[in-house]
């Protein structure tokens, strides 16, 4: 479907239903869809399962969306951080549970999503409390773990530009999570720094084509 | 770095292991005492570093101007880009990871055990709040893994254990670990002292619980 470039961030994350697993691009704030996110606090949808790399930074961001109490369970690869005080304190209090994945693992799972590949057999992990009670199995000598696809209601992710048909170019270490989740969700939003005309984007430099992106808002 | 001189700061240790990293690798630093390394490397190494965050020739530290909120390491410090750098999303930064394209990867620890498994990422504490990032699939994915930590920790218990207990980050993974008193090669032969810092052997040996077999002084 045709790409929307949307007048809002309202706009954008309209229609976001209570109970959807929504992914969260960014690490720590870098690349991270604040405004989206913001403006989802706003929409107002509830019990939501999030994945992102970490689990929000400081009071914005994913962090506002935890303490607005919208979040029923955070599925990231490290929620512990310095200006993290946000999701320890939901976490401590037992109201956010949380699903601690290895990072590539997070990656590779919505990959997977993305590419129409239900599970993979993964080295990472093996040995450890995260992978215990897991499906093995010896590949070429070496254990490896059952691991399925991750796949997202919505995405929000961020970019540098999209052009007027969704394709997108990103900006140094700002890209991290979004070309993955871009092809991971039923419907992906991004947030932009400059939508331009069809045909200003070199197609060679184009990270995400715009097949999977849904909205676009510049915000 | 002769056996007469007292146990090494953290910035000697940065050194030492800056001076076995080979010309040309690509290596990734981990967050924290193994960042330091890259402070020590050789003007003209030729050393890739990688930041899991997704980048090739990552530079040192921004400062001033230099400072660019989409550019960052893994530890979310601001850094620079290097001629040469390149960046790609996280599933293709963990595929270099795991797929054995990173010649070194040199990681702090909690403790590591003679058999090379690894404990780095959760103390176990139940209040705790447990955080992984990347360090599971660093520590099965690069063809070396280095660790570099204080032998001792504060509480005076070793850190180089018969087996951790500490929950683990990966089995048999460890290949060097690098201390401020020794540095010990784990493999087929156990635990080898290559080098000590204000210390002996034997002085080791007494102090830990794994036994210790002295490098052959070439």
């Amino acid at each position: 479907m045709a790409v929307t470039v949307c007048a809002s961030p309202a706009a954008a994350v309209a229609g976001v239903q209570d109970g959807s697993t929504v992914l969260i691009g960014g690490f720590g704030m870098a690349g991270m869809p604040v405004a989206l996110i913001e403006a989802l606090i706003d929409q107002g949808a509830r019990e939501l399962t999030v994945v992102s790399n970490n689990a929000g930074n400081g009071d914005t961001g994913l962090a506002a969306l935890l303490a607005a109490r919208r979040v029923r369970k955070v599925v990231c690869s490290f929620p512990r951080q310095a200006d993290s005080w946000v999701f320890e304190g939901l976490h401590r209090a037992g109201e956010v549970k949380l699903d601690l994945v290895p990072q590539g693992t997070l990656a590779e799972r919505m990959r997977a999503a993305g590419a129409g590949i239900g599970a993979f057999f993964c080295p990472t992990g093996v040995g450890t409390p995260l992978a215990e009670g897991r499906e093995t199995r010896e590949i070429d000598g070496r254990t490896h773990v059952l691991e399925y696809a991750l796949r997202g209601d919505v995405a929000l992710i961020g970019a540098h530009k999209a052009d007027r048909v969704g394709n997108l170019v990103y900006r140094k270490t700002a890209r991290n999570f979004g070309p993955v989740m871009a092809t991971a969700a039923t419907t992906t939003v991004v947030q932009v720094s400059q939508v331009v005309e069809v045909g200003e984007l070199d197609p060679e430099s184009v990270v995400t084509p715009g097949i999977y992106v849904d909205r676009v808002v510049v915000a | 770095m002769s056996t007469g001189s007292g146990p090494l700061d953290k910035h000697d240790l940065a050194a030492l292991v800056a001076r076995d990293i080979p010309a040309g690798a690509y290596v990734n630093l981990g967050i924290g005492l193994p960042t330091l390394v890259a402070d020590h490397l050789p003007p003209g190494s030729g050393v890739v570093l990688h930041t899991e965050n997704g980048m090739l020739g990552m530079g040192p530290a921004a400062h001033g101007d230099q400072v660019d909120p989409d550019l960052t390491n893994a530890g979310k410090v601001p850094v620079t880009e290097l001629p040469g750098a390149a960046y790609f999303h996280q599933a293709d930064s963990f595929a270099m990871v795991r797929g054995g394209h990173l010649d070194v990867c040199v990681l702090g620890a909690f403790q590591v055990s003679a058999g090379g498994d690894l404990a780095n990422w959760h103390t176990g504490a139940p209040d705790a709040t447990p955080a992984v990032g990347g360090a599971m699939d660093l520590a099965i994915g690069a063809k070396r893994v280095f660790v570099v930590m204080e032998l001792f920790a504060k509480d005076g218990s070793p850190k180089l254990v018969p087996s951790c207990t500490y929950p683990l980050t990966g089995v048999g993974c460890v290949s060097r670990v690098y201390t401020d008193l020794a540095v010990f090669d784990l493999g087929q032969d156990g635990v080898v002292v290559r080098e000590v810092f204000g210390t002996t052997t034997d002085e080791l040996a007494a102090r830990l619980d794994v036994p210790l077999t002295a490098a052959l002084v070439p």
